[in-house]
């Protein structure tokens, strides 16, 4: 087995660990958070905050590199531009996270805890990124 | 706003968060990617040679990541109050947005924020309006 493959497996280890201890990987508290208008759970701002963080002083060391510590090249995104497909896509993303406190991370840790209805999320889920596959090739022909 | 004390968990919330930020970090200084799960599941739907292993990978991870606490820890708690047609419209509508928006939460709200990405943060600014608004008039407006 490959490096590159083994680093991909512990770090999406660490990260679903990481969605288990902060709480997001559990709809209930996603939901308690999102209802500003309710008993409100501020738990997952500092989620985002300590994430975030931490991203900010580590993502400096990748500054200037343009290959990673393993050898891969590094891939960061270059679009700059704001258009109607980022805020669409955004706001909807926002529509059917609101609607089950699934985002995708959760839902798939969720499935590994052999919780059924966690899989009807991420069959639904990649039913519809399976759409906008089709959808594409559709444009692009 | 009332704030539920009883249900705020700022320890765990700080470590776990750190913890994402961790792997999002590890991920790009290793791999050389961004940790962006819609992105890296939605990848597997496009598939091209050499570019599906990492995927697969770092999806197990995920997946094994329950188990690995359980060895450890009592079971997580996980309450899915939606019921099942509720998730399969609320799938639907995450796994097409997050393609045309170019990311989720881990995608734009961590990685994307962390690289002071303009995109990411107004992406990351429209999810999060609408699941307020949508939370908001589920639970308020229609009292469900």
């Amino acid at each position: 087995m490959n490096r590159h493959l083994v680093s991909a497996l512990i770090t999406g280890l660490v990260f679903g660990l990481g969605l288990l201890i902060s709480g997001l990987a559990n709809p209930a508290k996603v939901l308690a958070f999102l209802d500003l208008a309710g008993a409100w759970d501020p738990s997952l701002a500092l989620v985002m905050g300590a994430a975030v963080a931490v991203g900010l002083v580590g993502y400096r060391l990748a500054r200037g590199r343009n290959r990673s510590w393993l050898g891969a090249p590094l891939r960061l995104p270059t679009a700059t531009h704001l258009d109607k497909r980022l805020i669409l896509g955004g706001l909807g993303f926002g529509v059917g996270w609101g609607l089950a406190g699934f985002c995708p991370g959760p839902a798939l840790v969720a499935l590994g805890a052999g919780e059924l209805k966690a899989m009807v999320f991420v069959v639904a889920m990649l039913a519809g990124m399976g759409l906008f596959e089709i959808l594409e090739q559709r444009r692009a022909t | 706003m009332t704030v539920d004390w009883n249900a705020f968990t700022p320890l765990s919330a700080l470590a776990g968060g750190a913890l994402i930020g961790l792997a999002a970090v590890a991920f790009l200084l290793l791999n050389g990617r961004i940790a962006g799960i819609s992105g890296i599941v939605g990848g597997l739907l496009r598939p091209q040679a050499g570019d599906i292993g990492w995927r697969l990978a770092f999806v197990a991870g995920l997946l094994l990541a329950p188990m690995i606490w359980t060895l450890a820890l009592a079971a997580p708690e996980l309450t899915i109050a939606a019921n099942y047609p509720m998730l399969v419209i609320a799938g639907l509508i995450v796994g097409i947005s997050t393609r045309y928006g170019s990311g989720c939460t881990s995608g734009h709200g961590v990685c994307g924020i962390s690289r002071l990405s303009p995109r990411s943060l107004v992406a990351t600014l429209c999810f999060m309006a609408t699941g307020f608004a949508t939370v908001y008039v589920v639970r308020h407006l229609l009292g469900s």
